[in-house]
């Protein structure tokens, strides 16, 4: 294999996965960030107490967070092919990606709201202010440094198990490791996508840490 | 002027009981109260005696189990949801934590109320850029809390809370978190609010500090139970229950653990208080007696003070000493050994 043909071999595979997680941390947080807000807002002490709601969804949500993620994406195949039409590639992958990583989600973005101050909460009530101002208006706005924090760290995860996914063909760097270094024990190849992997977390790390930084505006002591 | 006509804020048979288990609290019996439009009311208790409770039934943030609550004449409780929200917008709440938006700059904090009660955006922020004027903190519009003091958050909150414009302000212990200096500034400022702009203002607090600077009347709350209502300097000159007593002259802690035939308690009732009523009294009835303890206080402009004195055995010493007080027309109560209950 020439230098050429490695460059574009591993470019290929970093497109991928860039967009296997992309996509997928966006749409985790299309299904997640409301379910993460009904949880808070069902809560014993939340906005609109509802004991049913809250038990039965968190017993979905911690039902599929305790499967371990290459063994769902097995067992979701079928649902894998009736939505995207294959089970392989990255396209096919975003489908376990985003039901493993959405539950994951809403857990965070509802422990992100579960931190914000019961007295300024209250504060909001006392001006006058709906629930659903509450929630918009107060929680999700004073929350926003940890919801920030938290959708670097999913998206990190997601990243993490779009690597997984190339042990079932599901593109990316991670099945070129699969591939090269584990069929083939080709282990330069495979350091090579470790080494890229490693480093898109690395700034995917560092983004979010620095916009969560010029987004929160509490200041701390110096 | 008749204030009785003047009702802003009456509670009715009010209680509230938290279904806790094993066993349910109770945490406020059978309160009713009345509260003038224009005074500043305080409600003085130890923790634990269901203040912060009863202030936040005043606007329903609590919801109480029975009893109800009239905020000018209108039944809260019988309210539909939308218009208990719109209501709030006339009764601002500050808080002992301040509970300032984190996210928000001062500016913006003043704003969210009107934002709520969706004034246009120009009209907010002359609306708050006037209150930052008024607490007097125009120069720092673009100041997140963490920006600020203590005294100054509160500021922030209380321009926040007056922002659209309510009839009654309720204090949280507003100033508990402050240091003493701080606390005179932010009790002036509330003072100033009800000269100026006419506000009632609702407080509750644990220091008695706080209620004889500024507060025209005052409730002792103490086990749930409202034990006295009345003017501030008839709770001070004439305190009736033990935790009143307890609440305006701490010494009186002291009597439990000393045993002997009888003290007093004089008051000085803004009058006699420089003259040296004391020793004219040793030397007029020949008799030595024991201080206790001694305090004196400066209420509404006047001096008054509590002193407790320790008699001597001796029957008629007693009894010159306290014609003697009744002679010059000062006020004493006897103090009964054990009876703090």
């Amino acid at each position: 294999m020439t230098t050429l043909e490695l460059l574009q071999l591993l470019g290929q595979g970093l497109l991928e996965t860039l967009y296997m997680t992309l996509i997928s941390t966006f749409l985790s947080y299309l299904i997640g960030l409301p379910l993460g807000m009904i949880l808070t807002v069902t809560d014993k002490k939340g906005l609109r107490p509802n004991r049913a709601i809250n038990l039965a969804l968190g017993f979905v949500i911690n039902m599929l967070r305790s499967v371990p993620f290459l063994i769902l994406a097995v067992a979701i195949i079928p649902f894998t092919r009736w939505i995207v039409g294959t089970s392989i590639g990255s396209t096919a992958t975003i489908v376990p990606l985003v039901v493993a990583a959405a539950p994951y989600v809403a857990r965070m973005i509802e422990s992100s709201l579960r931190e914000v101050d019961a007295g300024v909460i209250e504060a909001a009530r006392s001006m006058g202010s709906s629930d659903r101002q509450v929630l918009f208006k107060v929680m999700v706005p004073e929350a926003k440094p940890s919801l920030l924090v938290g959708a670097t760290i999913a998206t990190t995860t997601i990243l993490g198990y779009s690597a997984m996914a190339g042990f079932m063909a599901g593109g990316g760097l991670g099945t070129i490791a699969i591939n090269y270094g584990y069929h083939r024990y080709n282990t330069e190849i495979m350091l090579y996508t470790v080494a890229l992997l490693i480093i898109v977390v690395q700034v995917m790390q560092e983004a979010g840490l620095h916009l969560t930084r010029r987004l929160d505006r509490r200041r701390r002591a110096e | 002027m008749n204030k009785q006509d003047n009702i802003i804020l009456k509670v009715e048979n009010l209680s509230k009981v938290f279904a806790i288990k094993p066993e349910p609290i109770e945490a406020l019996t059978d309160i009713n109260l009345e509260i003038y439009a224009g005074e500043i009311f305080g409600i003085i208790g130890l923790s634990g005696a269901g203040k912060s409770t009863l202030i936040r039934c005043l606007n329903l943030l609590e919801k109480p189990t029975s009893g109800r609550v009239f905020f000018k004449g209108r039944d809260l409780s019988s309210l539909p949801k939308s218009e208990l929200l719109e209501l709030r917008q006339s009764m601002g709440m500050i808080f002992q934590s301040f509970n300032l938006f984190q996210q928000r700059s001062a500016i913006e904090n003043i704003c969210y109320p009107l934002e709520i009660a969706k004034v246009p955006r120009e009209q907010r922020l002359a609306r708050a850029r006037e209150l930052l004027e008024l607490v007097g903190l125009p120069d720092r519009e673009t100041a997140t809390p963490s920006e600020l003091s203590g005294g100054q958050q509160q500021r922030v909150a209380i321009a926040r809370a007056l922002a659209t414009s309510p009839s009654v302000l309720l204090c949280d212990e507003a100033t508990s978190a402050l240091d003493p200096s701080t606390t005179d500034s932010i009790l002036a400022l509330l003072k100033q609010i009800n000269r100026d702009l006419g506000v009632t203002i609702v407080l509750i607090t644990h220091e008695m500090s706080v209620v004889e600077r500024i507060c025209d009347r005052v409730a002792v709350i103490d086990r749930s139970r409202i034990v006295e209502v009345g003017s501030v300097t008839d709770l001070f000159v004439h305190p009736q229950s033990a935790i009143a007593r307890q609440l305006v002259f701490p010494g009186g802690e002291l009597v439990e653990r000393l045993t002997g035939d009888a003290a007093l308690r004089i008051v000085f009732d803004g009058e006699s208080s420089f003259e040296p009523v004391l020793a004219n009294m040793v030397l007029a009835c020949q008799a030595p007696v024991n201080i206790l303890s001694a305090d004196s206080k400066n209420i509404e402009g006047r001096a008054y003070g509590q002193m407790l004195i320790q008699l001597p055995d001796d029957p008629a010493a007693q009894r010159r000493i306290r014609e003697y007080l009744n002679s010059r027309k000062i006020t004493f109560t006897e103090e009964i050994w054990n009876d703090n209950a």
